[in-house]
């Protein structure tokens, strides 16, 4: 069987569309992730025992655990809770949780590479706790660590089409139901295929470049 | 103020508990499959890691810029759709592996991928120096490779590894996408079935868990293990 430029081409604004969803549902489970994990990651450092315990054990939990299996259990859980979201909310709140414990961990090696001497003159300077972290800490702590950021933004953007296990119309879904329709598979699936090739080197390059930027700034003079 | 015992509704009593245990055979042989595809994709990975790893770094043009090929293809597309692909549309080039071997062709390649680059910068890593003082003590560039630097290296690649191993544990849910019956597909069978979601999917992110513990357990062990020659040895690093 030849690869059919023809089909490829008519089933191409199809997956366009799909590839669409597939980039809102990865900036959006991203916001969910920067947010959640720069929390747990403060809750983790200054949680003390029980709570900082609690963020730890749940970043180590999420981060060991299939996120497929995190996915269905928040869309076949939730509506039971009275909580009904659709199909591409659930996907991306799953897709922030899961990566919120990677970003967690990215946020805590940017927060220990502040220096003590940092938190000690915050502290005799009388910042509050709050003001310290906001003014003082996480300024320094969180530019060093925009590359690795961008990687997990990467690795999410791979992990999307996992919401088609979900029934969200995503670009591996919208491939599927063309090859189920038309008994061809190829060219739809090289064509997603590709899709991720391009999106994710490119994605890459960009990051190499971040890296070029803030990796400079994060090495003490 | 504590409910008398007959108040209590019925759920709450002894049933779920026995019904656990009634849930836990089938979801164990998922995770007897699971466990074998881990396996087989981690050793195919680990050969895969390791050849396209030296190609990158040493081989002439032609197998370096495959070697690239194959890293860059496998980490720049998702699994999922790696999977589906050798799943749906290979078959219709006339090659038809079967859902297994697809599941572990495709992770087992995945993961050499990530690890190509693990292998990578761990032989990198090694001191220059190295690899001039084995040449000086005679060792031709094999020998110095395979009696001097990798020794060195491994020990670098065994963190890295260990987290790979995780996200190819993690992985290999996605296989019951493609009609395998591991862990997920049977805890979604068992859904379907009984409609006691919770308590299900509870305790197949509990078996998940345990199985990545177990698997970051051995891999202290093996770091260990591995360290010893650097306590006695020379002073590296």
């Amino acid at each position: 069987m030849n690869f059919d430029w023809g089909y490829a081409l008519e089933t191409l604004p199809g997956l366009l569309s799909g590839l669409v969803i597939t980039l809102q549902a990865t900036v959006l489970g991203m916001l969910v992730a920067l947010t959640l994990g720069l929390l747990l990651a403060v809750l983790r450092h200054a949680g003390g025992r029980w709570i900082g315990g609690a963020a730890r054990h749940f970043i180590e939990f999420v981060r060991s655990t299939p996120l497929l299996i995190q996915l269905y259990f928040l869309f076949y859980v939730l509506p039971g809770l009275g909580v009904t979201l659709s199909p591409l909310v659930t996907g991306v709140l799953a897709l922030g949780v899961h990566y919120a414990a990677y970003c967690a961990e990215v946020y805590r090696a940017g927060i220990n590479s502040v220096p003590r001497g940092q938190w000690e003159a915050a502290a005799s300077l009388g910042y509050p706790a709050g003001a310290r972290w906001r003014r003082i800490i996480l300024p320094q702590a969180i530019p060093p660590v925009i590359p690795a950021l961008g990687n997990y933004l990467i690795a999410m953007f791979k992990d999307t089409p996992l919401l088609s296990a979900i029934t969200v119309m995503e670009v591996l879904q919208v491939a599927k139901i063309a090859g189920a329709e038309s008994f061809r598979y190829l060219e739809p699936l090289t064509l997603v295929g590709v899709m991720f090739l391009v999106l994710s080197l490119t994605a890459s390059r960009l990051v190499r470049r971040l890296e070029a930027r803030y990796g400079r700034q994060a090495r003490p003079a | 103020m504590p409910r008398p015992a007959h108040c209590v509704p019925q759920r709450w009593t002894n049933k779920p508990v026995s019904g656990l245990i009634e849930l836990l055979p089938t979801l164990l042989e998922g995770l007897r499959l699971t466990l074998q595809i881990t396996v087989v994709a981690a050793a195919l990975g680990l050969a895969c890691a390791v050849v396209a790893g030296l190609a990158r770094e040493f081989a002439p043009r032609p197998l370096n810029w495959l070697a690239a090929t194959y890293v860059e293809v496998f980490r720049g597309t998702s699994a999922l759709v790696q999977l589906f692909w050798f799943f749906f549309a290979l078959p219709l080039m006339g090659i038809n592996l079967g859902a297994f071997l697809t599941a572990v062709l495709v992770l087992g390649l995945n993961t050499g991928a990530y690890g190509a680059e693990v292998v990578r910068g761990a032989i990198g890593a090694v001191p220059r120096g190295q690899w001039e003082a084995a040449a000086s003590l005679g060792y031709g560039r094999a020998g110095t490779l395979r009696r001097v630097i990798f020794p060195q290296a491994a020990l670098a690649m065994v963190p890295p590894t260990g987290n790979l191993l995780i996200e190819l544990l993690k992985n290999t849910a996605l296989v019951s996408m493609i009609t395998l019956s591991d862990l997920t597909f049977r805890a979604q069978m068992l859904r379907a079935e009984t409609l006691r979601t919770v308590e299900i999917f509870l305790l197949v992110l509990l078996l998940y868990y345990l199985a990545a513990r177990l698997i970051t357990h051995g891999m202290g062990r093996l770091e260990r293990h591995l360290a010893r020659g650097r306590d006695h040895g020379g002073s590296l690093s």
